[in-house]
């Protein structure tokens, strides 16, 4: 019998939920905002989503290009390091097979750079085939800045902090080149099925 | 050494307000503290899961003895727990006394203007206590900005007349039948006067919410207060 | 206007940091290499806590030190992205 903090549980973590569930998470109905800086603010006339090459190739869409694009509608599990997972969530945006569609390159990684300063990296392979989206929509609403409104990356295979908020561009580069919080302790690659959190795991 | 964590027993629980909480705690081997300073409370599940959180001490130094003021934050992790939840006789673990920048020494002299946000005044109110503990004849001055009469804290131990601490209520949403100031947030006119007695050089303490400690400090430096003689603590 | 997740302020630090730091590091005085604004670690912008403490300059949003917990470990990274130490803080 313990008397340190009785009855204290934290957030509710089951052991009972599906395979659906990776290890070491939660289920959660919420949908929590973390934050590593001020909330930037990008009017959509001015926002721009701009791909850049090995070579120093640049592909550049506008607001209005990038809804002129094929969009898709997706529903994907979304798991945040810190433990939440979050089932069901609806989304639309492009898929980035579009955006990469006729990209010249043999870059194996991709750096991804958001408005406020965010970076984030992972394998040119991890955002096609159907494994990434540039969405804008959530639950059938405008993205809020809050969620990285006006667009965000997602990549729902991997820990959350990969889908970069507030997304502006990528740099597909030969060398893997860590972002922001994979330079400061977090997982290079952060595979929530192997619970790839920390530097180590 | 980094600082131990220490075992702290709940030993009282009183209501500030219908939410609100001031949680007193004896804490065995407690070092001290001086007035403005807070600790990391540190919460512990019963499957090793752990999650801590900052909270400032409302009284100055007395033996073994934390007082802590709690408003709980609506989903929160950690405070509706400790608003609530933790038995009275039961124990959490605490580390500190934690930061020397936002603090009041009873040496200090200078005049001094705190303003308070909601919650904001917890480490405001140590400072106050310690103030009058040390019978120290510095002019003190409070602002304690809330939304209505049901969100002051202390709020006996601030209607009580102080010829050493000159007391202002601001109400932002709901001001008190009988008011001379309508109802509403802080304004340069609030802080002039109050400014105005801060002589010669004073220290001015601030805190609150993120927003109001913004506003707050953007008068204080257009009223021409020198930001260097500025202290702001801001919470989430 | 609601900001969601506003930052606190580095006086919050004092505790993370106390697990390695031998002095109070509030008191710490820090020089943004950006836009030149001083002062002590008390003052810097703090967000998080989750995944991380990210403490920003208060003028210009540099970042100044990110603190990552983790069971025993922390990782400290001062200034943006040169790397991390990491030291193990628990027994």
């Amino acid at each position: 019998m313990s008397s340190l903090s009785p009855g204290f549980h934290g957030r509710r973590r089951s052991t009972s939920l599906t395979d659906r569930l990776p290890p070491g998470q939660y289920p959660t109905e919420s949908f929590p905002v973390l934050s590593a800086g001020p909330t930037p603010r990008v009017p959509t006339e001015t926002w721009t989503f701009t791909v850049t090459t090995e070579t120093g190739e640049e592909r550049s869409w506008t607001w209005d290009e990038m809804l002129a694009l094929p969009q898709e509608e997706s529903v994907h599990d979304i798991h945040c390091v810190t433990r939440w997972s979050k089932f069901d969530t609806r989304w639309r945006g492009v898929s980035l097979d579009t955006l990469l569609d006729d990209v010249e390159t043999t870059a194996e990684y991709a750096a991804v750079h958001s408005y406020g300063g965010y970076t984030t990296n992972m394998p040119l392979e991890d955002l096609l085939d159907g494994k990434a989206w540039l969405v804008h929509t959530y639950d059938g609403y405008p993205l809020s800045p809050e969620h990285g409104g006006p667009a965000r990356l997602l990549v729902p295979h991997l820990y959350l902090w990969k889908s970069a908020k507030w997304v502006r561009g990528l740099r597909l580069t030969p060398d893997d080149e860590p972002g922001f919080w994979e330079t400061a302790g977090y997982h290079n690659y952060g595979d929530p099925w192997r619970e790839q959190r920390h530097w180590g795991d | 050494m980094p600082l131990p964590w220490r075992t702290a027993r709940l030993v009282g629980r009183a209501d500030e307000t219908a939410t609100a909480r001031t949680l007193v705690l004896d804490a065995p081997g407690w070092p001290g503290h001086l007035a403005g300073q807070h600790v990391d409370i540190r919460l512990t599940a019963d499957d090793g899961y752990q999650a801590a959180r900052s909270y400032s001490l409302g009284a100055p130094a007395d033996g073994t003895r934390l007082e802590l003021g709690v408003e709980p934050v609506t989903g929160g992790e950690v405070s509706p727990y400790l608003a609530d939840d933790l038995p009275v006789g039961a124990s959490v673990e605490v580390r500190g006394p934690l930061g020397n920048w936002f603090v009041w020494r009873p040496e200090q002299e200078e005049p001094v203007l705190l303003v308070a946000g909601g919650s904001g005044v917890v480490p405001l109110m140590a400072m106050v206590r310690a103030h009058r503990q040390a019978a120290s004849t510095s002019a003190f001055q409070l602002i304690h900005s809330v939304r209505g009469e049901a969100d002051l804290w202390y709020r006996e131990e601030l209607g009580r007349p102080d010829p050493a601490l000159d007391v202002r209520f601001l109400y932002t949403r709901k001001a008190p039948p009988g008011s001379t100031r309508p109802a509403g947030r802080l304004t340069a006119a609030d802080l002039e006067p109050a400014l105005k007695r801060l002589t010669p050089a004073g220290t001015v303490y601030v805190c609150g919410p993120t927003g109001f400690v913004e506003t707050a400090a953007d008068l204080l430096t257009s009223a021409g207060q020198d930001p260097a003689t500025i202290r702001t603590e801001r919470f989430g | 206007m609601t900001e969601v997740s506003p930052h606190v302020d580095g006086n919050s630090l004092a505790g993370p940091l106390s697990d390695i730091f031998a002095v109070d590091m509030t008191r710490a005085w820090w020089r943004c290499p950006d836009c030149g604004s001083t002062g002590p670690l008390a003052e810097l912008h703090v967000y998080g806590p989750d995944p991380g403490l990210t403490a920003r300059c208060a003028g210009c949003d540099r970042v100044a030190l990110r603190l990552v917990r983790h069971e025993q470990d922390t990782w400290l990274t001062l200034g943006g992205a040169e790397g991390a130490f990491r030291f193990r803080t628990a027994p």
